[in-house]
């Protein structure tokens, strides 16, 4: 028995259990339910604007960026969170006095926030299809090209909430560390409105994260081929998306098991009880 | 089988560990034999869990060799890690979560070690009933009790049947009958597994029953190793005697008994209207020898002391 792919089948198992009780989570489908309701209101109250210059509707527009923007931010802050809590309660230390302990928790944890993604994606897909007209442009294509670009979006950014999580000193710090830059990254992201109304620099910045192409990726599965005027240099840019998404996850996949080892490594007992004081000191 | 340093599970020699200038360890010795039991007391902040953690694997020593199960925790693999068991104290973690699934899942991770002579992992369903956690296996772990996540914790440690265990004060909130259960079950580790064990404790009452060895820990150091009889005899005056003469009590400490209290006879005869012998308790030397170490330490009240 192959003790490695023995821990990565037990982890596969763990990120699935994970996955079936988050489901079942009342505080869980609180937030999948909160999300989609503030979504389509969003959507709902906007679906008569027309985009400026085309026959565009905003929600048609809007649809495939906002989905990009929660594959960003929910693979990012939900390991971030994750990791940061699960250092400071001590499940990740009972991985660790586990043999190949830490190769089956990772593996869960991929497993577990990949698996998320469908139900925050699809409570906010199957009621826009039924309440919206004109979604879907693409066809058979264009769903073809929603997968890959949500596989590639998954490996580029998930790396980046593992090592998030990794560093954060605590989770109260995720809030500042990673809710914050995600959420101004969002913001000049392109998601709620065409990303050229913003200045230069601020259109490089954007260009750099993975936020941007996986927005611009799905927009191009979406929207009718006229609607790339939107768009910077009047085009969809596949090859670039493919490129930079790619590179995030190469630089990901390098990165994280060093980092993970490292944030491994410190932890101890006694870690998890100072973690335990420090949260029972909590001005409430 | 002879127990010489070669065959121990674990050995230590000039044990170090230092944050900044605060040396915490300052040269731990430390041997322990296949199937000990050993049981490691100490004041607050001796070094206990430093130590612990050390021989666990999870904290670097600054200086000095290690050796447990015959590696170095510091670089040993994942088969070693197979064979030792730590018990955590956790706090919220897996609340979602059965006790089945969890040790189901992470009992998981042994199976590749088993061997025919060490059946790996345990059956999840005797080791629940085991740990008195029979009637709890389907509950969500958030919703046990302290003391029976407590039990959890040991279940989760032993899961993969060590054959050297780890505890970290494991007792350290258990009710009096949870106490007695945790005993039963490490003197069943212990004579039926075979499972060499080294706990830290508080508790003396626990390490005298416990434990076959006892190392007392202070100011980063052993002071004292022996099992609970024997470091009793180590301090001075072992026997307390009390006896009082009309209206007035005396008391004094004493390694002879009973010559002192035939001089007692002797010399009081009739006068003598109450006598108690009393042998000094493992908590009586465990503060003497605590306090040798620490000669700034506040004194405790001495008794009165009558010499003639």
């Amino acid at each position: 028995m192959n003790a490695t792919r023995h821990a990565i089948g037990l982890g596969l198992r763990r990120g699935w259990t994970e996955f079936l009780l988050s489901l079942r989570s009342p505080q869980d489908q609180g937030f999948y339910l909160f999300t989609a309701v503030g979504t389509l209101a969003f959507l709902w109250f906007n679906r008569d604007n027309e985009l400026e210059g085309t026959a565009l509707l905003y929600p048609t527009y809007a649809l495939p960026s906002i989905l990009g923007a929660l594959l960003a931010f929910g693979v990012v802050i939900g390991p971030a969170f994750a990791l940061a809590m699960e250092r400071e309660d001590g499940t990740l230390l009972r991985h660790k006095a586990l043999p190949h302990g830490m190769q089956g928790y990772v593996t869960g944890q991929l497993t577990y926030h990949s698996l998320s993604l469908f139900p925050s994606l699809l409570t906010i897909l199957v009621p826009s299809f039924l309440l919206f007209d004109g979604l879907m442009h693409g066809g058979a294509a264009g769903w073809l090209t929603v997968a890959w670009v949500v596989a590639l979006g998954l490996l580029a950014t998930l790396p980046l909430g593992m090592i998030l999580g990794s560093i954060v000193p605590s989770t109260q710090k995720v809030g500042t560390w990673g809710m914050l830059p995600i959420m101004v990254l969002t913001a000049i992201s392109g998601i709620f409105f065409p990303i050229q109304s913003l200045w230069g620099w601020v259109q490089g910045v954007a260009q750099v994260f993975p936020t941007y192409w996986i927005g611009l990726g799905l927009r191009s599965a979406f929207l009718p081929d006229s609607a790339v005027t939107l768009e910077l240099g009047d085009s969809w840019r596949t090859g670039t998306t493919v490129a930079v998404l790619l590179a995030w996850a190469v630089v990901g996949a390098l990165l994280t098991p060093r980092v993970l080892r490292r944030m491994a490594r410190r932890q101890s007992g006694s870690t998890v009880e100072a973690a335990r004081e420090a949260s029972l000191q909590w001005v409430r | 089988m002879s127990s010489t340093a070669d065959d121990a599970v674990i050995s230590v020699r000039g044990l170090r560990m230092s944050y900044g200038s605060h040396e915490v360890l300052t040269g731990v010795d430390l041997d322990v034999h296949p199937g000990e039991v050993v049981c490691l007391l100490g004041p607050n902040g001796a070094g206990k869990t430093t130590t612990i953690e050390v021989l666990e694997g999870f904290r670097l020593p600054s200086d000095g060799q290690v050796r447990v199960l015959g590696e170095d925790p510091a670089t040993a693999g994942d088969a070693w890690r197979a064979r030792v068991g730590v018990v955590l104290q956790s706090w919220r973690d897996h609340a979602r979560w059965t006790p089945r699934a969890l040790l189901t899942s992470l009992g998981g991770y042994f199976a590749p070690y088993s061997t025919p002579e060490r059946a790996r992992p345990y059956d999840v369903d005797e080791l629940l009933v085991t740990v008195g956690l029979g009637e709890h296996a389907d509950r969500r772990i958030g919703t046990l009790s302290g003391g029976q996540r407590r039990r959890l914790d040991v279940a989760v440690g032993i899961i993969g049947r060590p054959e050297l265990l780890f505890l970290d004060e494991p007792t350290a909130g258990f009710d009096p009958q949870a106490r007695r259960d945790f005993h039963d079950l490490v003197h069943r580790l212990s004579d039926l597994e075979g499972t060499t064990i080294l706990l830290t404790t508080h508790d003396l009452a626990e390490a005298e029953k416990l434990a076959d060895r006892i190392l007392i820990l202070d100011d980063g150091r052993i002071v004292a190793d022996g099992s609970a009889e024997e470091l009793t005899r180590q301090v001075a005056g072992t026997s307390e005697v009390r006896w009082a003469r009309g209206r007035e009590r005396f008391v004094h400490p004493t390694d002879d008994v009973v010559g002192f209290v035939r001089r007692l006879f002797e010399q009081e005869g009739d006068a003598l209207t109450d006598l108690e012998v009393r042998k000094a308790s493992l908590e009586d030397t465990y503060l003497a020898m605590v306090q040798r170490s620490q000669p700034d330490a506040p004194s405790t009240a001495r008794l009165q002391e009558v010499t003639w």
